[in-house]
């Protein structure tokens, strides 16, 4: 007959899946936020720099993700387009993912509309080409032969946006939210090694320890790591205002905060049980 | 003639993409090396589609494994390329809303399925059998802990030491293997333009 100890090793996949479903449910259901404390690092370097932006600034936003890792990068995505609009600088978009197009236009007319900006003058959506990399650097030289027209198929020559952009180099600070590749590491290769123009980054949580090195060689001016980079970056755009917009990182932080308790709580049952039945078969080295 | 042919073109644009570098006479043939890639890139699109189609035709028509699905992705992809092209695909068409609605859900829900899995895994793997794999789980723990409100909550030094852990032991780590990635990627790319790499074109000797 199985020992305690073997039966809490061996708990039914099943039973994890319920428990972890119910710790991020739960939370969800009930809509209770935890405070987010804000400490110093890539989540408020990044805040820093958009906030010492001058208005009229121009910003290239890079929708480089898709649905799949919507959940972390789409938080983001709206908090940074909110303080971007709110700052009265101007942002020009575009995707090196296809499907990061409708995404980042869901996200720059819904701000848009709330804070009254307007398309072609405060923003325009440039749309996907294809060629990753070897896309931006073409840009390096011409964005105008890369993108003669935006996402609507207008021509990006009538648009007052793109009066005083032609090249990667007219920019001044270029974010890529990212999901993989291309995405961060190709804007830091082929344009701010390039051109010398900041880059900042979002990426999921997965893929936040492998920008590291970047920030500590400045490459990276800043790095906003899944949904608790945008819960940061969320908190951080709404000190000081008096409503601030519905996000949606603050309150997935307090599912994740559950959903990473009950995890370790797995790993250590599977510790004891692992232990016990090792002790049980000859004891601890 | 088979194998000279992609060779050779292999070749000369490679050089041709490290030379623009350093002597400018070269620069406008790497811009037009570019240009031709992105189109070549562009066709790939087409390929993979009709390539999709073809899979899952052949599928259907021979039964093949789990040959129940193949209508499903065929009337998907139809249903998508057919709303863009007759509405577009601006907001407020069916287009957008089958993507946002459909697609982006469905899409968020298969990656969301990687928590169960990595919880799943880390019960049955995350054993603390030796010092290293101890270290490891501690490390693991602490960051866990730092990228969430609850932590600080517990111990406000914890996202601290969370963001040193990642700020100096990972990207230490992180710093070895992308330098060795980027040599290896550099010993390949030069392998590969003087012909001494040749599986890319599809196992010819």
């Amino acid at each position: 007959m199985a020992t305690f100890t073997e039966k809490l090793g061996n708990i039914d996949r099943r039973i994890i899946f319920t428990v972890i479903a119910l710790s991020v449910v739960i939370p969800l259901a009930m809509r209770f936020n935890l405070p987010i404390p804000i400490t110093p690092g890539p989540s408020t370097d990044m805040f820093d720099v958009v906030e010492a932006l001058p208005a009229g600034s121009m910003v290239l936003l890079s929708f480089d993700y898709d649905p799949s890792t919507m959940p972390e990068l789409q938080p983001m995505a709206f908090a940074l387009t909110q303080h971007l609009m709110r700052k009265d600088i101007k942002i020009v978009s575009m995707a090196l993912w296809p499907m990061g197009v409708s995404l980042g236009n869901e996200v720059l007319t819904s701000v848009s509309d709330s804070l009254g900006r307007e398309e072609y003058v405060d923003w325009v959506n440039l749309g996907y080409k294809t060629g990753g990399g070897v896309l931006i650097v073409r840009m390096g030289s011409n964005i105008k032969s890369v993108f003669p027209e935006d996402y609507d198929g207008n021509s990006v020559d009538d648009m007052p946006i793109m009066d005083h952009v032609n090249k990667l180099g007219d920019f001044d600070m270029i974010i890529s939210l990212s999901a993989g590749d291309p995405g961060v590491p190709a804007w830091i290769m082929m344009a701010g090694d390039r051109y010398d123009i900041p880059i900042g980054g979002g990426c999921t949580a997965v893929s936040a320890p492998q920008f590291y090195p970047y920030l500590g060689t400045g490459q990276l001016i800043g790095l906003l790591g899944g949904l608790k980079g945008a819960a940061d970056y969320e908190t951080l755009v709404r000190i000081g205002m008096e409503n601030p917009p519905p996000g949606t990182a603050i309150p997935g932080m307090a599912a994740q905060s559950v959903a990473h308790l009950v995890i370790m709580l797995f790993i250590i049952l599977g510790n004891i049980s692992y232990l016990a039945e090792k002790k049980k078969k000859g004891g601890v080295k | 003639m088979r194998l000279f042919v992609p060779l050779t073109i292999t070749f000369v644009a490679g050089i041709i993409m490290i030379l623009q570098f350093f002597v400018p006479a070269t620069q406008s043939m790497g811009e037009s090396l570019q240009e031709w890639y992105m189109i070549v890139a562009s066709f790939a699109i087409f390929i993979g589609a009709a390539n999709l189609l073809q899979v899952h035709a052949h599928r259907i028509r021979f039964k093949g494994r789990n040959w129940k699905y193949s209508p499903v992705t065929i009337v998907g992809f139809t249903a998508m390329v057919l709303t863009g092209l007759i509405f577009g695909i601006e907001k407020g068409t069916p287009f957008n809303f089958l993507f946002l609605e459909m697609v982006a859900p469905m899409s968020a829900t298969m990656f969301s399925l990687l928590a169960f899995f990595v919880a799943s895994a880390a019960f049955r793997a995350f054993r603390a059998s030796n010092w290293r794999a101890t270290l490891l789980l501690i490390s693991a723990f602490v960051v866990m802990l730092g990228r969430v409100p609850i932590g600080a909550m517990i111990w406000d030094r914890i996202p601290l030491i969370s963001e040193w852990i990642m700020q100096v032991p990972n990207l230490a780590g992180q710093r070895a293997v992308m330098i060795g990635a980027a040599m290896g990627m550099v010993a390949t790319s030069l392998r590969m333009i003087f012909g001494i790499e040749r599986s890319y074109l599809g196992g010819a000797d």
